[in-house]
């Protein structure tokens, strides 16, 4: 075991390392750090995800992207790629990627894109048009030519709930709904954290709502992306975050197969990333102040549309379900001075505020991008590993994340679940190497939303994870996330959680989740989903009453003032002579 | 040659059907031709009329006291409270014996699959003795592989929402069901047909392997209700055969798409119209239209299987639906009614079309026709479109059907007013 060599300067600390921040970067910070045998707390304010790692597209760069701007980025995002097709198969879908050049793009940057590529060793092929329209045939029909690169689609809520799971089993503490609402400084060292309770979901044992709590530590890593600048104004560290939203809109179907780039230096609306069901449109890149509050924008959808309408005519008319933003954690040095957040680079930087600010104690990581989380996450438990004078080196690039083992055995099997194929199918992808532990049930197993294929074990399972928070069980499997966006699944998935939590629980759950799949349809509110959007106010209003449900209501009804149907009833008995 | 008419009502739901009836009660020949499948089938069955203010005060006891008061340009205000009346007598007579609740203006609270209590006017008879107004105490019936209604929750919140009775829930399994999928037609049929099931006990029928599994968990309830699965074509027989062998009255919560009572009622109306001589073309899109002297329609184009069909009438009736039913259509940057472009007002930015709270004041919900006191769709400047369009049911505007729990009732009313008024003057 390893021992303490800080903690003999005489106070005893809850950890070893704190770490801010439940997204990608942080749980792959925890789980690093914990398989190196170190004592490792995690704090997330709200839950896992819930910031930008739950709010991009799903894109897992081949770095071709980067092949002309930023080779030191393309490059580590190809080693990357490799390692998350590798470590986390079960997350990651191998589309494959197109970078698309319409009559107007320049050719000379098509050259450089392709040398660029080669350079940064990421496998690329020129199609020729009709060639690329052979692989999508939906590319417009001026599509000059394509460089087939190996981007992929990834999974970041499966990932980083996989992260955080194995960090658990080499013996994190996960803290989710506890929010950083101070950091503990004395004299020029930070020594930990006050962090806020909420009442968190699930079998987790959180503290009570409302209670704060001190947790102290040897070190403290700062992996809160766009709100690491929050957190340094805590202890007057200034971290000159600059948040960067971006749009994301969602459609029904998959219109493509593989990953389509636009092939030009840059731009909004130039990306369309098929995932699981649906594709998604990105997107646009605008600074704002605040991350936890900025104006989502019509014009950014329209823009989706509209430009990417010139690579994929049909998305015109196709049925959008829903729009979301996110929040890019950029940061560029101070006095660089980019007035444009695209020109920002997308390298991430660790700032040791020893280093910079003369504060001992703690580091913050900003910038950078999912697809090289591993990798940031590598650098930092470096770096805090020789703070701390731990030798152990980083395993987590041959490591297997949980779930991604015994794929070839369960597609042999999958027949054989009870289940029909397709969803039996998109089940296993979902569940990795948990998926005959969860399916294979004695109990009826019946579809709960439609739409996405969720049977009711795969439910039942994210309910043992996430308790009443229907909004992690959404995350978990894809419930509610399809065409209906939760108008005909919604009460169905409130229903599995009875009656392991009362009607009121119950009630309150199904009352934030559909306030919740709302709150993103917005914004795609116009031909077909508007009409589902009214037809999902009349399911829930109109058929269950529940916009007047007297259950939630102040005043009481008075029932005996209403037609009880005895007299009725009495008179049908009266001509057919009772029963 | 064009096919010819006195009355042509465009769509089949609720509304077209009420206004193809009335109009035929005027000794009219009548023609209905729809398109998309009815949304009755993602309807309850339930015939609301008004169960709140526009203002969210309710449950209303009686809706008519709150019919007076409606705000102009609602649908109820347009007709007049004794058209309202007129049309739900009309119903009545249509629905004989198949509906309750016409011997008296309360409303009735009715049980929902989600556990509230929603007020309606009238109700399958199916319902009836289910109501949250009655208090015999209640025991619920959920079955294994219908997620949709978890009986013991739906008890539970039944007592939270304050019912006069002592709700309890079971969860059992289905006898004869072997697919966890198996679609509410499937559960209907066997019960309709009465098909051999295998029990533990060896083979039996499918409602006395029902009714063997329920009565050991009746404790001293009076009434026992379950989803509405039981039967389509013989549910009254259905019904009468559980409850005499449970020895308990038998009823039906009713439950979202695809709904049995709303299907039924379907079924009541177009036997209905077929008994009243309407001619009925379903599947078929109106694609086109022409008009004589400017603002009449002399005929409309009917696409029949790629086949464009010219059907002229004296009279039109517009029953498309809202926005669910495909009668009010929307674009990125308008809202509009697609057969004949009659004047739809919203806002120019969509995001006006909405507000943040789902369940609070829609604007689109209202989404729809403005019409005069004749039913005819205005234009821009207040104009009827057409001397001889009437518009009925949920493609009128100015009311939220979903929160007031209005919308079968503006239909009838509004359909039966249309029907009529096209009748008359189709005669004249």
């Amino acid at each position: 075991m390893w021992l303490s060599v800080v903690a003999s300067e005489g106070m005893a600390r809850d950890t070893e390392v704190l770490v801010l921040g439940g997204g990608s970067t942080g749980c792959g910070i925890a789980r690093d750090l914990a398989m190196r045998g170190l004592e490792v707390t995690l704090v997330e304010r709200g839950n896992l995800t819930d910031g930008t790692t739950g709010r991009m597209h799903g894109l897992l760069h081949s770095g071709g992207r980067y092949a002309v701007s930023d080779q030191a980025s393309a490059t580590e995002c190809i080693e990357e790629n490799e390692i998350l097709r590798e470590i986390a198969g079960h997350c990651v879908e191998e589309t494959g990627g197109l970078f698309v050049q319409r009559p107007e793009d320049s050719d000379d940057y098509f050259r450089q894109k392709l040398e660029g590529c080669r350079e940064c060793g990421i496998p690329a092929r020129v199609l020729s048009g009709s060639e690329a329209r052979e692989v999508e045939p939906y590319l417009a029909d001026d599509i000059k030519r394509a460089i087939e690169v190996p981007d992929g689609a990834v999974d970041p809520f499966r990932l980083c709930v996989a992260n955080a799971i194995d960090a658990e089993t080499y013996g994190a503490r996960i803290e989710t709904h506890a929010e950083v609402i101070d950091l503990l400084r004395d004299g020029d060292d930070i020594y930990g954290v006050e962090v806020r309770h909420d009442s968190g979901p699930g079998k987790r044992t959180h503290a009570t709502s409302g209670t704060t709590e001190e947790i102290t530590a040897e070190y403290v890593v700062n992996a809160t992306g766009a709100w690491a600048g929050q957190i340094g104004a805590m202890a007057d560290l200034e971290v000159e975050v600059r948040p960067s939203k971006g749009v994301m809109t969602i459609m029904n179907v998959r219109q493509v197969d593989t990953v389509i780039n636009r092939c030009h230096p840059k731009g909004d609306a130039d990306i369309i990333v098929p995932h699981e069901t649906t594709a998604i449109l990105g997107t646009t890149d605008e600074e704002v102040d605040d991350p936890d509050d900025y104006p989502e924008e019509q014009w950014e959808v329209d823009q989706m549309i509209d430009t990417l309408s010139e690579l994929v005519p049909i998305l015109e008319e196709a049925r959008t379900i829903r729009s979301f933003w996110g929040v890019r954690p950029l940061y560029e040095p101070p006095g660089t001075g980019t007035q444009d957040p695209t020109d920002i680079t997308r390298d991430f930087f660790l700032l040791d505020h020893a280093d910079r600010d003369g504060v001992t104690g703690m580091s913050s990581i900003v910038g950078g991008k999912f697809t090289t989380y591993r990798m940031m996450a590598e650098d930092i438990a470096d770096h805090v590993c020789e703070k701390l004078g731990v030798t152990a080196t980083c395993a987590t690039a041959d490591e297997p994340l949980p779930g991604s083992e015994n794929i070839a055995t369960l597609e042999a099997g999958m027949d054989d679940f009870g289940l029909r194929s397709p969803v039996a199918r998109r089940s296993k992808q979902r569940l990795g190497s948990r998926a005959s532990e969860v399916l294979e049930t004695d109990e009826p197993n019946p579809v709960i939303c439609q739409c996405e294929g969720v049977t009711r074990a795969e439910i039942k399972d994210a309910i043992t994870q996430s308790g009443t928070d229907l909004n992690a069980v959404r995350i978990r499997t894809r419930a509610s996330m399809g065409n209906c966006q939760g108008g005909f699944c919604c009460q169905t998935m409130a229903n599995e959680l009875h009656p392991e939590y009362d009607e009121e629980m119950v009630r309150e759950a199904l009352d934030e989740l559909f306030q919740e799949r709302w709150k993103g349809e917005r914004h795609a509110l116009w031909g077909e989903q508007l009409s589902q959007a009214m037809l999902n106010y009349a399911l829930h209003a109109t058929t269950m009453n529940r916009d007047h449900d007297p259950a939630s209501a102040t005043s009481t009804v008075d029932f005996a003032a209403f037609d009880d149907g005895r007299a009725e009833r009495d008179r049908i008995d009266g001509i057919r002579g009772g029963r | 040659m064009a096919i010819e008419d006195d009355v042509l009502v465009i769509g089949g739901g609720l509304a077209g059907a009420t206004a193809a009836l009335a109009a035929a009660d005027k000794r009219m020949q009548v023609r209905l031709v729809s398109y998309k499948q009815s949304t009755l089938r993602h309807a309850s069955g339930l015939i609301d009329v008004l169960g709140y203010t526009p203002a969210g005060d309710g449950p209303l006891v009686d809706p008519f006291d709150a019919l007076a008061d409606l705000p102009e340009g609602h649908p109820y205000e347009r007709v007049g409270l004794e058209a309202v009346r007129e049309a739900l007598s009309f119903f009545d007579e249509i629905a004989g014996d198949t509906y309750d609740g016409g011997h008296t203006d309360a409303n009735a609270l009715v049980p929902t699959h989600g556990g509230t209590v929603k007020p309606t006017a009238r109700y399958p008879v199916s319902t009836a003795a289910g109501l949250a107004s009655d208090d015999r105490d209640t025991l619920l019936v959920g079955f294994e592989t219908l997620p949709d209604f978890e009986a013991p929750l739906a008890a539970s919140h039944l007592e939270a929402a304050g019912a006069p009775f002592a709700a309890r829930g079971v969860t059992v399994r289905f006898p004869g069901i072997v697919r966890d999928d198996a679609k509410v037609t499937r559960y209907a049929h066997l019960l309709d047909q009465d098909e051999a099931v295998e029990t533990t006990a060896g083979e039996t029928t499918a409602r006395e392997a029902l009714a063997d599994i329920v009565r050991s968990q009746i404790e001293d309830e009076a009434r026992v209700g379950f989803p509405a699965i039981l039967g389509d074509d013989h549910a009254n027989a259905v019904r009468a055969d559980l409850s005499d062998r449970l020895g308990v009255d038998v009823f039906e919560v009713p439950m979202g798409p695809p709904s049995l009572p709303g299907l039924r009622l379907e079924d009541l109306l177009y036997d209905a119209l077929e008994d009243a001589g309407v001619r009925v073309t379903t599947g078929v899109p109106v694609v086109e239209y022409e008009t004589d002297t400017d603002r009449r329609i002399d005929h409309v184009v009917v696409d029949r299987n790629g086949t464009e069909i010219p059907h002229r009438a004296e009279q039109y009736v517009l029953a498309t639906g809202g926005l669910v039913g495909k009668g009010v259509r929307s674009e990125r940057k308008r809202v509009f009614e697609p057969i004949f472009d009659c004047h739809v007002p919203h806002a120019a930015d969509r995001y006006d079309w909405f507000v943040d709270d789902v369940f609070g004041d829609q604007p689109y919900a209202r989404f729809g026709l403005p019409v005069d006191r004749e039913l005819r769709p205005l234009d821009t400047g207040d104009e009827p479109e057409f001397s001889n369009l009437r518009a009925a049911g949920a493609v009128l505007g100015g009311y939220d059907f979903a929160a007031e729990k209005s919308g079968s009732g503006v239909s009838l009313a509004t359909g039966y007013v249309a029907g009529q008024r096209a009748g008359t003057e189709a005669g004249r």
